[in-house]
């Protein structure tokens, strides 16, 4: 039997606002239990809900940066059920009708097997609603902690169609997804700290049949990997199901990293009838067109339009433009390396290279890197006019990521400039061909690469100092 | 539509209110007497009709995005029935 | 008899002061509260050391024309400080950490809280028999039900524990208890006073509102209450108003609208005699009497027993024991604590419409009840529409009964929900209603004219009614206790 898995996305995005959906408290992370929380927020008998202007915002930009609908007049409605972290008794959402609807995000797939492809994902819809507080797991000897700072966050809850087929297009769809509110800046994107959660969908149908099969929602992934393993368990542990003779029920699962393993939640009944109704306390949310208007005026170049703009104008490949527009400030440093005078193919090669494998090894962020674009600019410089060859280049870096100094005070301090005389060189590269006879008898027989081998050795003999493409020249004019 | 006592726990379990098997007797006759009023209303005609949620067509009003409300844990948590550490604590929650 | 207009004068002229007013009240409640129970919290040394401090600063110069004027509020508005139970047990233990728009305004005027009263629970009532502390009984006749929800405070200005009394109106419990104690009471159009702090019943019905002797200190009394306020995103950006503004207009060509359903069968005739001779009054005043058809008045019921509770049954999720009020002392896990601390919190008629508010939301009812109910309010909402192109304000009666006896409907609650049938279409439609005194009963139960008036007439009505109680003198009648 064949089967196909069928995944959809919720992803509940924090919003960067400084104030809760509905009250004035902060919602900065960290704070000391119950220090952030107005009357709303514990839902002291007589509180009252007050929309935040800079929700509905972020909410528009969203909307604007998909290519959605964006609802000019949405309904708050109230999803009732008993949580001890949700104070009201109800969590104010939007249900019938939201603020965006509609949209598409374009993903990069990498399969398992095969060649990378591109794809189109539809959203269904994206609502603002306020996020619940937090059980603290320690155990007050039987009881539960409740801490209410995070209730009231803003959240935007993105839902997508159910048009993925597999976990790695689901995975890229959420790294995609995950790219664009941080890029526009309405989610701060710190997934340790609960920013962006991923509930998924799954189900799975024979080849071929129309309807879906039953699904069964894993709840509160915050990290890719987590995402995909999770997919990759559930879907078997599903197939395994039918196969054996049993139907799948529908659920809420949890992921559990350390086994690896997805496990029903305490079983909530009639969690499903949360009687939306819309909330009396809100009256309809009217978004004129002036503010749509402005939003899509300010909203910055988004990823796809600036991937193709760095393709043309610098000309990058698709896969470069791709990579170095992972984030927005990935992009700008790249652009600014280049605006300091840096040829865009070295420098693009030395940002997806270098800078990033020592940033991630060293868990950090472009904002933090030691070498600035001006700098990397500097010694990328001395690549171009041969002042320095790449092997020496990547020292240099090293050297200029520790210390903080330029690349010019480097090379001149340890004497780095590469050695471009030929005179100089010569003398190497006839000892090389020297001690290298079959090389040139194979160079002289047709094979082109023959002599590159020997370049290695010429560099070596010189210290590193030698400019390679000048030694591979003298190379070859002296065999003939 | 006549409620059932099984419909009556059911509703007083989404409402989380226990209710003893005399309430639910009870509960469900006065329940079904205020249904038949209500049934009335449903024989109405009320097509063409948009819901009334607000008694003045107004619109959402937006609070600028401000982080202005002080610190009032000790105050509020005064009146807590059970709190520590700055916590209000529960029962166990199991998820 | 004091009213608010005359202690205001009375302080202003410096023939009185807070403290002899605050201690008149004080020693006609220590004298029948107790036979009344119409308030649940008195503070007299707070009351006594509030009108000290309020002397002090009239003799220093402060001039506010309320500063020192005795006060209750109904035991729904938060007021920092101050138990605030809602006539629940849920809410027994509860001392407000934060004060209401109503009661900061008050506060800000200078009035000087003197206690707080009695109610339905939760609201929830019309004979204030529904609450945690006891039923409150009818000045007029003990024996007798107050109305409800806000019983304690008709109750409390008619035996003179206060001259005004602030009050909530969600299907009349403004306009029914003044209806039956004798005095007057206005439920204001839906958005004018802030409900950020006043308990929530039924979110899109609830309004509160001033209740005293006279229209003129409900204007008064208005003026302190009503309101934009930005924490409440129900709260309509009126511009401030001074409902004292048209008391003493003339009513010469006001025309004055008499709906046929209001005067059909189930009502009293002792009732409809008091009303009938209170428009002839009106007529002597100048008004023109219009006949006039709100024909959805009966759906009222049904509507608003849908949506009241609808609404009622979310807003008292709340209440779970987690975070204040009443935790029940049983142990059990997350889900009995629940259900036990709600069990004994709440009393049998707030459990009953929360029941009925969960029933109506639940999945597959929604359209059915939720929408339809909705649909019928604009319905009701839209015959007023109608009805004010043909006149400028709407009168009948308030109840079709007076006041029945105590214990009477206990075994029929649903016969008490009918009894509502005049009153509940101004709150679904969001309009401005008020009761005034125009007679008694032949067994000396008090019978209340309602008023209807179109969106932000409440100045108009006012005055309408001012001008009745200049040539009448029903409002300034007490009961003998």
């Amino acid at each position: 039997m064949k089967w196909e898995v069928v995944i959809g996305l919720e992803v509940h995005t924090q919003l960067t606002t400084k104030s809760k959906i509905f009250s004035a408290a902060s919602t900065a992370f960290g704070a000391a239990p119950n220090t952030q929380t107005a009357v709303v927020d514990i839902a002291l008998p007589g509180a009252l809900p007050v929309m935040n202007r800079g929700a509905v915002e972020r909410a528009i930009q969203f909307g604007l940066a998909i290519g959605a609908k964006v609802n000019r007049k949405s309904i708050f409605a109230r999803k009732n059920y008993f949580y001890p972290d949700l104070p009201k008794g109800y969590q104010i959402s939007q249900f019938e009708l939201p603020v965006v609807e509609g949209g598409a995000i374009t993903i990069q797939v990498q399969p398992a097997k095969g060649d990378p492809y591109e794809k189109v994902i539809n959203l269904t819809r994206a609502h603002l609603e306020e996020d619940a507080g937090k059980s603290v797991h320690e155990d007050f000897h039987g009881a539960s902690g409740i801490d209410l700072n995070r209730a009231g966050t803003p959240l935007l809850e993105i839902v997508s169609e159910p048009e993925m087929r597999s976990a790695a297009e689901a995975v890229a769809y959420a790294k995609a997804l995950y790219s664009l509110v941080t890029w526009i800046g309405i989610c701060d994107g710190n997934m340790q700290e609960g920013s962006f959660r991923c509930d998924v969908n799954v189900s799975v149908r024979p080849e071929g049949q129309a309807e879906f099969g039953t699904r069964r929602e894993i709840k509160n992934l915050n990290s890719f990997k987590f995402i995909e393993q999770a997919i990759k368990y559930e879907v078997q542990w599903q197939i395994d199901e039918i196969e054996s003779g049993r139907k799948i029920q529908q659920a809420t699962i949890l992921f559990d990293p350390d086994s690896g393993e997805t496990r029903m939640m305490r079983s909530k009944e009639d969690a499903h009838d949360y009687r939306y109704f819309p909330d009396p306390d809100l009256p309809p949310l009217v978004i004129s067109e002036e503010w749509i208007e402005r939003v899509q005026r300010e909203l910055p170049e988004l990823p796809v339009a600036m991937q193709a703009r760095f393709a043309e104008q610098y000309g990058l490949s698709a896969y470069d433009a791709r990579t170095l527009t992972a984030s927005k400030e990935l992009a700008a440093f790249f652009e600014a390396t280049v605006a300091a005078g840096a040829d865009a193919k070295l420098a693009a090669n030395w940002i997806m290279g270098d800078i990033s494998a020592t940033l991630n090894r060293e868990e950090k962020t472009i904002a933090d890197s030691p070498v600035n674009a001006e700098a990397l600019a500097g010694l990328i410089k001395r690549i171009s006019d041969n002042t320095i060859n790449n092997k020496t280049a990547k020292d240099v870096l090293k050297k200029m990521w520790e210390s903080g100094d330029a690349a010019d005070v480097i090379i001149e301090r340890d004497g780095l400039k590469q050695e471009s005389d030929t005179g100089a060189i010569e003398a190497i590269v006839d000892a090389v061909l020297a001690a290298n006879p079959k090389a040139i008898e194979e160079y002289r027989s047709g094979k082109e690469k023959a002599l590159n081998a020997l370049v290695g050795q010429v560099m070596k003999g010189s210290g590193g100092k030698a400019n390679p493409g000048m030694a591979l020249e003298l190379l070859k004019k002296k065999v003939g | 539509m006549s409620l059932s006592q099984d419909d009556v726990r059911r509703i007083a379990r989404l409402a989380r209110i226990a209710v003893s098997d005399d309430e639910v007797q009870e509960s469900q006759s006065q329940l079904n007497q205020l249904f038949a009023l209500i049934e009335e209303m449903r024989a109405v005609n009320t097509d063409g009709i948009e819901p009334m949620a607000h008694a003045q067509d107004v619109m959402l009003r937006l609070r600028e995005d401000v982080a202005t409300a002080p610190n009032r844990r000790d105050a509020f948590q005064a009146v807590a029935p059970s709190v520590e550490n700055g916590l209000y604590l529960v029962p166990k929650v199991i998820e | 008899m004091n009213t608010l207009k005359q202690q205001i004068d009375a302080l202003a002229a410096g023939q009185t002061t807070s403290v002899a007013l605050v201690s008149e009240c004080l020693k006609q409640i220590a004298a029948h509260n107790s036979q009344l129970n119409a308030l649940i919290t008195v503070d007299a040394d707070k009351a006594l050391a509030a009108a000290a401090a309020a002397d002090a600063a009239r003799a220093a110069g402060d001039t506010r024309p309320m500063l020192g004027v005795p006060l209750i509020h109904k035991d729904i508005f938060c007021h920092e400080g101050w138990k605030t139970s809602c006539g629940s047990k849920m809410l027994d233990n509860f001392i407000a950490p934060y004060s209401s728009q109503v009661a900061e305004n008050c506060d800000a005027a200078g009035f000087v809280v003197v206690a707080r009263a009695n109610m339905d629970e939760f609201a929830m009532g019309s004979a204030n028999e529904n609450s945690y502390y006891g039923a409150v009984k009818n000045p007029w006749d003990q024996k007798a039900v107050p109305g409800g929800s806000s019983g304690g405070s008709a109750a409390a200005v008619a035996a003179g524990f206060a001259a005004v009394a602030t009050g909530t109106d969600t299907g009349g419990s403004i306009r029914q208890p003044a209806a039956f104690c004798g005095i007057t009471g206005i439920k204001p159009t839906y958005g004018i006073v802030s409900r950020f702090g006043m308990v929530a019943y039924a979110s899109s019905l609830d309004q509160g509102g001033p209740m005293a002797h006279t229209a003129e200190d409900c204007a008064l009394m208005l003026n302190v209450m009503a309101g934009f306020d930005e924490r409440d995103s129900t709260s309509l950006e009126h511009a401030k108003e001074d409902y004292t503004r048209d008391l003493a207009t003339p009513l010469a060509g006001l025309k004055i609208g008499l709906p046929r359903e209001y005067f059909a069968e189930g009502l009293d005739t002792e009732v409809a005699a008091a009303i009938k001779a209170a428009v002839e009054q009106y007529k002597a005043l100048g008004a023109t009497i219009v006949d006039i058809s709100l024909p959805n008045t009966k759906l009222a019921i049904p509507s608003y027993y849908v949506i009241a509770p609808a609404e009622a049954s979310s807003n008292l999720s709340r209440f779970d024991g987690v975070r204040y009020g009443h935790r029940t002392g049983k142990t059990g896990n997350l889900d009995d604590m629940y259900e036990q601390t709600r069990a004994e919190g709440f009393g049998t008629e707030v459990k009953r419409r929360i029941m009925t508010g969960a029933y109506v939301l639940s999945h597959g009812y929604y359209d059915a009840y939720y929408i339809k109910a909705q649909k019928v309010r604009r319905l009701i909402a839209n015959d007023f529409q109608a009805a004010f192109e043909q006149c400028d304000v709407i009168m009948g009666p308030v109840t079709p009964t007076t006041a029945w006896h105590i214990g009477e409907k206990n075994a029929d609650p649903i016969a008490v929900y009918l009894e509502d049938i005049y009153t509940l279409g101004v709150n679904l439609a969001g309009l401005p209603g008020m009761s005034v005194p125009v007679g008694f009963a032949s067994n000396g139960h008090p019978i209340g004219l309602q008023i209807i008036g179109n969106y932000f007439s409440e100045a108009k009505m006012l005055g309408v009614a001012h001008q009745y109680q200049q040539v009448t003198d029903w409002h300034s009648k007490s009961p003998a206790l």
